[in-house]
C-alpha cells in the first residue's frame, strides 16, 4: 500500500507555514524531524490528564502514569524486535546512549593497550566518547576508512581487528553521506571473534525497519527527536549479558535496590541505567511516534523515501556542477553536496532565502569532512512528508545559488 | 614603507596589491593597498549602507549586493592568513588584522565564505580608519538596520560576532599602547 501524502502532511501542523512569504521546505530531517499532532497531542494528553511520578507512588495517578510508561518500553521492544523489556533502556538519546556505553562498557572491559575500533563515518557523538574513554584507559582509538563512494571499506575495518579489539562502534546509516553499513555482515563477521557490536542507530531507525534480533547487535542506540518524537528522549538497547556486567552510569533515585550508610545495591534492569525522574512526557511522545510509524509501515517509508532520493539525485545532477559525497548502492534519503566551489554556508544561507531548510557544514563529522579536505556540504535529507514538487524546488534553488555566485 | 598618497582619490596606499573597496579603485603605479583616509564617521558610513540596502526589496538582492561587496573587499596578505589571525567560526572562517597609524586603526580582513566576507567587508568599510575610541563605542546598528541581524547573532557561527569583538580589543590595545 503506497503512502497517501497529502493525509501525512496534513498531520503535521508546522508544515503548513510559510517564511520569507515563501511555503516552508523542510529537508533538514536527519538533523531532527517534524512531529506529527498525534505526538503533540500524546504529550499535552499525559500533562492534562496523568502527570504524575511514576514507579513511586500506590496512589491512583502514580499507577496509570506508570502503566503507561511501560506499556511504551514493551511497544519500543516491539518496534526494535528485541528480546526483553529489560534491554529497553531509556536515555535523553542516542548521544546519552552512545556516552553510557562508552563509559560504562569502556571502565569495566577496557585495559590499557585494548583498542576500540570506530569508522571515519561517525557522528562526533559516536566518536568522542570512544576518543575520551580510549585515552582515559589507555587504549587505542582505530578507525576504518571509507571507499570513494562513500561505502565503509570493508577490508580496512575487517583489517583493524585483533585479539586487543574490545568493541567495534559503527553506524547504522551515515548522518553525512546516507550509507547504509552492512551492519549484519559485520556483527556477525565480528561475532566469531567473540568481539560486540554497538550499532548507533540515530539514522536508522526512522528510514529502515530495525530488527535487533536479527542483526545481532550488543547494543543499539537511537533518538525519539529523529524518528517523529520528542527531544530530550532517547533508547538503548543492550544485550541483557552486558547490561548486568556494566556499572551504573549515573545514580539517583529509581536505580538503588538498598542504600544504607556503607553501602549501595542497585536496581534490576533496564532501572540500573534510569537514575532520577524519568522523562515520562518524552516517552508518551515517543510512543506515539513509533505507533505513527506502524501504521505508516517502515518498507513503505523505505520505498517513498527512496524514490525522493532518486528524483533529487537525478534534478541535481541535471544542473551541472554539483558534486555529491555519498554515493553508496541503496544508501539512505539524504544528498550531501556542493555546488562547484561555491561555500556550503553561501549556498545555505542563500536556499534559506527560499524558503527551504537545509543542513550545512561538517554535520558533527569533521573526521569525514576532513577526509574529504572540504568546509563541509550541503545537506538535504528527506522524510516521507516531503514531496517530488519540494525536492524541484530545491532544484531551483540550486540552480540559483549557482547563477549568484557564478 | 609603501605610505604615498594617492591624490586623486584623496586615498593612500600601504601594502601590496589589494584595492580600495570605498572608491573602487585600484593604485595602479604602486600596485598597492589603498587604504581611505576616511573622512566621514562610523554613523555616516553606516547611513550610507543602510541607504544603499533601502533601495532593495527582495531578500536574493540583497544579498546580491552583499556579495558584490565581498567579491570587492581587498585580499588580505597571504601572510595574514593563517592560524594566528583567524577568528573561528563553525561553518565560515575569518581573518582578521589590524594596524595603527596616526592615531587611526586599519583593518584587513577576509573570509572562506562570500557572503561572511560581504559583511565583513562593510564591518572593515565601517571601521576601518577610525579612532579607536570611535571604534569602541560603535553600536553597529547598520547591520540591524540592513536586516542582516542574524549574521551577527552568536548562534549564527559564521564567526562575525567574535571579529566584531576582535575589532573592539584592537581598538582597545593600541588605544592603551598609545
Amino acid at each position: 500500500m503506497s503512502l497517501n501524502i497529502s493525509d501525512i502532511r496534513s498531520d503535521f501542523p508546522i508544515l503548513s507555514q510559510t517564511i520569507y512569504k515563501r511555503p516552508l521546505i523542510y529537508f533538514d530531517n536527519a538533523a531532527t524531524t517534524q512531529k506529527p499532532i498525534q505526538v503533540i497531542r500524546a504529550i499535552s494528553d499525559y500533562y492534562e490528564h496523568d502527570n504524575c511520578n511514576i514507579h513511586r507512588g500506590v496512589h491512583y495517578l502514580s499507577v496509570k502514569a506508570t502503566e503507561a510508561f511501560e506499556e511504551a518500553r514493551r511497544e519500543i521492544r516491539e518496534f526494535i524486535n528485541a528480546p526483553s523489556t529489560h534491554e529497553v533502556v531509556f536515555t535523553k538519546g542516542a548521544s546519552e546512549s552512545l556516552n553510557l556505553v562508552a563509559a560504562s562498557f569502556g571502565k569495566k572491559f577496557l585495559l590499557p593497550g585494548d583498542e576500540v575500533i570506530t569508522t571515519i563515518m561517525e557522528h562526533h557523538s559516536n566518536f568522542v566518547p570512544w576518543q575520551l574513554i580510549c585515552e582515559e584507559k589507555g587504549a587505542v582509538l582505530r578507525v576504518a576508512t571509507i571507499l570513494p563512494d562513500g561505502e565503509l571499506d570493508l577490508e580496512n575495518l575487517y583489517s583493524l581487528i585483533s585479539e586487543r579489539t574490545k568493541i567495534i562502534a559503527l553506524t547504522h546509516v551515515s548522518n553525512v553521506l546516507g550509507t547504509v553499513n552492512p551492519i549484519k555482515e559485520i556483527i556477525a563477521y565480528a561475532h566469531k571473534q567473540g568481539i560486540p557490536v554497538l550499532v548507533d542507530g540515530a539514522q536508522g531507525v526512522s528510514h529502515l525497519k530495525v530488527d535487533v534480533t536479527d542483526l545481532g547487535c550488543d547494543f543499539y542506540c537511537f533518538s525519539g527527536h529523529k524518528m517523529y518524537g520528542p527531544m530530550g528522549i532517547g533508547v538503548l538497547y543492550g544485550k541483557e549479558k552486558w547490561l548486568e556486567e556494566m556499572p551504573p552510569y549515573q545514580s539517583g533515585g529509581e536505580m538503588v535496590k538498598d542504600v544504607t550508610i556503607e553501602k549501595t545495591t542497585f536496581n534490576e534492569l533496564p532501572f540500573k541505567f534510569e537514575a532520577g525522574t524519568p522523562n515520562v512526557e518524552g516517552v508518551m511522545g515517543l510512543r506515539a511516534a513509533v505507533k505513527y510509524l506502524k501504521d505508516l509501515g517502515m518498507d513503505e517509508i523505505r520505498a517513498y523515501e527512496d524514490k525522493l532520493l532518486q528524483r533529487a539525485v537525478s534534478s541535481l545532477s541535471a544542473i551541472g556542477g554539483v558534486r555529491f559525497f555519498g554515493e553508496a548502492p541503496g544508501k539512505a534519503s539524504l544528498v550531501s553536496f556542493l555546488i562547484g566551489d561555491i561555500h556550503p554556508f553561501d549556498a545555505g544561507t542563500i536556499i534559506d532565502k527560499m524558503g527551504i531548510a537545509v543542513r550545512t557544514g561538517h554535520h558533527c563529522a569533521q573526521p569525514l569532512i576532513d577526509h574529504f579536505g572540504i568546509p563541509g556540504t550541503v545537506r538535504a535529507s528527506f522524510a516521507f512528508y516531503n514531496t517530488a514538487d519540494e525536492i524541484d524546488r530545491l532544484a531551483e534553488a540550486v540552480a540559483r545559488v549557482k547563477t549568484m555566485f557564478k | 614603507m609603501y605610505d604615498v598618497r594617492c591624490t586623486m582619490y584623496d586615498v593612500r596606499c600601504t601594502m601590496y596589491d589589494v584595492r580600495c573597496t570605498m572608491y573602487d579603485v585600484r593604485c595602479t603605479m604602486y600596485e598597492s593597498y589603498i587604504i581611505n583616509n576616511q573622512t566621514m564617521t562610523i554613523q555616516e558610513i553606516e547611513n550610507q549602507l543602510v541607504g544603499e540596502f533601502a533601495s532593495v526589496d527582495d531578500w536574493l538582492d540583497k544579498y546580491d549586493l552583499i556579495l558584490d561587496m565581498g567579491k570587492s573587499l581587498p585580499p588580505i596578505d597571504p601572510k595574514y592568513k593563517t592560524d594566528k589571525y583567524i577568528i573561528s567560526g563553525c561553518q565560515s572562517k575569518v581573518w582578521l588584522f589590524a594596524e595603527y597609524r596616526e592615531g587611526k586603526v586599519y583593518f584587513m580582513a577576509d573570509s572562506d565564505a562570500i557572503i561572511t566576507k560581504g559583511i565583513v567587508s562593510m564591518l572593515v568599510s565601517v571601521l576601518s580608519g577610525q579612532t579607536p575610541d570611535a571604534i569602541q563605542s560603535a553600536e553597529l546598528n547598520f547591520i540591524d538596520r540592513i536586516g542582516l541581524k542574524e549574521h551577527l547573532s552568536p548562534t549564527r557561527s559564521n564567526g562575525l560576532a567574535s571579529m566584531v569583538k576582535q575589532m573592539k580589543l584592537y581598538a582597545m590595545v593600541f588605544k592603551m599602547k598609545g
